[in-house]
């Protein structure tokens, strides 16, 4: 299983293409970011998330206008944005697939998830299919091991996979129909997920439930036998979520 | 005696939108805040330190002496700063959390702030959960809107500010030290202590690093009282904790319960392990917890019975895995994850992971022999303890930990010539029919 590990390097980063799109609005989001925090040079994490919702990668002109907007070289910079998985030297598709193959989720199902996207999407680990929509990629724990196998599209939850309902889904993408994440917002593009980690709200946050059924199962199992901390609970009687 | 589940951190997860503002002030929200702004910051800490509420990512140190060792004379700011990067193998607490309620996690932010006299909060959240760092990104709005960050709050006279900062991908980062110089706009690495934190943090100045659900649990803390809180949980382990179940259980999920039940009790209550199929190995805390087995069921879940069987709590990430899974292929995979995220600072971390991913792979196979058992250990014996940080420790947990438990299974996969179980009877469409 350890092909799952390793990630095409025979293909060439591209260096520069010419066609930067960092303006000087962007720069002037990348002060913005700087401003937040008491020392600037904390904001290079999301700068670098604001240079790839532009770019589409972390592009040389990005890394060198956060370095001409930090004060730094770009050997600092891109010494910073080699160490983050988040961050891609090269163009990733409209949506980042994830499937997690950690070791619960790949016992699970996640290593025949990945297995059958690779074939069905004919491409490998951290590759981008040819009509640039979907690029793939291998993960690591994501956080939500209680719903198994675990997909992430541009970083929304899908959880409780199949290699079926996993195909349907890159299916949809690709066909451009609405996804929704059950547990988070409709679908949008990797770049405007990048523009919110770089933080900037896209005022979707009341999209979606508080959580899924097992988020969920201890606490219906208390209502259920009238268990409460000491003192009782404010909430036990009142509304529900479905 | 408590009750067996006692939800305090889970118990607004039903309501109505339970992340918006008028959803959590419904259930009493930021009620709390109002009783610690009219206390001395000192009592404020001292109330967490007499709950005996103890650090919940994984060390269990206690919370209100972390606090207690910000020197309040230097001159320095004082940060605090929330570790949100929850990403150790099986952890699953802190994104439900603050999905459903990420003003729980808020107002126990400006509590702890006001406490320890931070001027500026950091909640670094891993940058892998697009919708938790939404909601996050709101609620602190929408606390800042209330008056509940900003300056004078509640007419305190206390200023703070919170900024919801995202990472960008890596485990390492979940290392308190790591983490800072990542929130510094750096490569992830950890660094030697002393200085520790509360002396020399972020950007040199006094700081506390506290795990999410650390954080949550101070409101209700100050909200009930220390002694409400001691009123659950074991003699060193204090309070409610959220155990989350996952792998071959029929109900997975979160589970919050006083510390000290057991995984018998929690399997009741989930439904038992997957049907047809037994209990074969586990983790008590995440990944780099050492594995136990069905001998451990009757286990008291808290820092103290956990030690006691040479595992850890860690983070309560109770991975639960039947008859059906490979030992062999879980470890290793387990092990090509340390290797992935080592940061690559320390050498005994760097090159031992790789090594050991190796020998592992060729164990699987069915290409080793008994002595690649031995240069195993070995290996393990010289990373453990010889780096900056804890992650080449918890590399070692599940090799070391499986060998103890499961050598014969090593053994059969020489004698086999490869590995004697199915990939496929372990995932959850075994039984319905699917296969890749």
């Amino acid at each position: 299983m350890a092909e799952n590990h390793t990630t095409a390097t025979d293909k060439t980063v591209p260096y520069s293409t010419g066609d930067s799109k960092i303006t000087d609005a962007t720069i002037a989001e990348m002060r913005e970011i700087a401003a937040r925090y008491p020392v600037a040079r904390s904001a290079l994490l999301p700068m670098l998330h604001l240079v790839q919702s532009v770019e589409g990668r972390v592009t040389p002109e990005g890394i060198e206008a956060c370095a001409d907007v930090l004060g730094l070289t770009g050997a600092e910079v891109s010494a910073v944005a080699t160490f983050y998985t988040m961050y891609k030297r090269r163009p990733v598709g409209d949506y980042h697939v994830g499937v997690c193959t950690n070791t619960l989720c790949a016992v699970m199902g996640g290593d025949l998830i990945f297995d059958r996207l690779k074939q069905h999407l004919d491409v490998g680990n951290d590759e981008t299919t040819e009509d640039g929509k979907i690029t793939l990629e291998h993960l690591e724990c994501n956080a939500a091991c209680d719903y198994a196998p675990v997909m992430m599209v541009n970083w929304e939850f899908f959880d409780d996979m199949t290699p079926e309902s996993a195909t349907q889904l890159v299916d949809d993408l690709r066909d451009g129909n609405e996804v929704k994440s059950p547990r988070g917002a409709t679908v949008c593009t990797w770049r405007e997920t990048e523009r919110v980690l770089a933080g900037y709200p896209d005022g979707r946050a009341d999209e979606g439930p508080t959580g899924g059924k097992a988020t969920l199962a201890g606490l219906r199992l208390a209502r259920e036998r009238g268990w409460t901390a000491p003192g009782g609970s404010s909430n036990a009687e009142t509304q529900k979520e479905d | 005696m408590a009750d067996t589940l006692t939800p305090v951190l889970s118990d607004n997860w039903d309501q109505i939108r339970s992340w918006q503002l008028s959803s959590y002030q419904r259930s009493g929200g930021y009620d709390a805040l109002r009783k610690a702004l009219a206390m001395q910051p000192a009592d404020v800490v001292a109330t967490v330190k007499d709950s005996g509420l103890r650090g919940r990512g994984g060390a269990g140190f206690p919370t209100g002496m972390k606090w207690q060792f910000i020197p309040q004379d230097n001159p320095n700011p004082k940060y605090l700063v929330v570790n949100a990067d929850e990403s150790e193998p099986g952890t699953c607490k802190d994104i439900p959390l603050m999905m459903a309620s990420p003003h729980t996690l808020v107002e126990g932010v400006v509590i702890a702030s006001y406490a320890i006299r931070a001027s500026v909060a950091f909640i670094y959240v891993r940058g892998e959960v697009l919708h938790v760092i939404r909601r996050l990104q709101q609620a602190v709005q929408e606390a800042k809107d209330a008056g509940y960050i900003g300056t004078n709050i509640l007419g305190s006279g206390y200023d703070l500010d919170v900024v919801v900062h995202a990472g960008a991908g890596a485990y390492i980062c979940g290392e308190e030290t790591a983490l800072l110089d990542s929130l510094e706009g750096r490569r992830g690495q950890p660094r030697l202590r002393p200085p520790f934190p509360a002396v020399a943090g972020l950007y040199g100045c006094p700081t506390v690093i506290n795990n999410v659900e650390s954080i949550a649990s101070v409101p209700a803390i100050i909200k009930n009282g220390p002694d409400w809180f001691s009123s659950m949980g074991t003699e060193k382990s204090k309070g409610m904790t959220l155990y989350s179940l996952s792998g071959h259980v029929t109900r997975p999920g979160q589970y919050e319960a006083p510390l000290g039940i057991t995984l018998r009790e929690l399997l009741d209550l989930a439904g038992g392990v997957r049907e047809g199929h037994e209990l074969k190995f586990w983790t008590p805390g995440g990944s780099s917890t050492p594995l136990l087995t069905s001998e451990h069921l009757d286990v008291p879940l808290d820092y103290e019975g956990v030690g006691a069987v040479g595992s850890m709590l860690g983070t309560k990430a109770l991975q639960i895995f039947d008859d059906s899974v490979c030992v062999v292929r879980a470890v290793l995979r387990w092990t090509e994850f340390y290797k992935h995220e080592s940061c690559g600072k320390c050498t005994p971390c760097r090159e031992g992971t790789w090594w050991l991913v190796q020998i592992l792979e060729r164990l699987e196979k069915g290409q080793g022999s008994d002595e690649d058992l031995d240069v195993l250990l070995d290996l393990s014996e010289n990373i453990l303890g010889r780096s900056f940080c804890a992650l080449g420790d918890g590399a070692t947990a599940p090799i070391t930990s499986s060998i103890a438990h499961f050598k014969d299974e090593y053994l059969a996969h020489f004698e086999n010539g490869g590995c004697p179980f199915d990939p496929m009877a372990s995932t959850v469409f075994a039984t319905a029919g699917a296969s890749a």
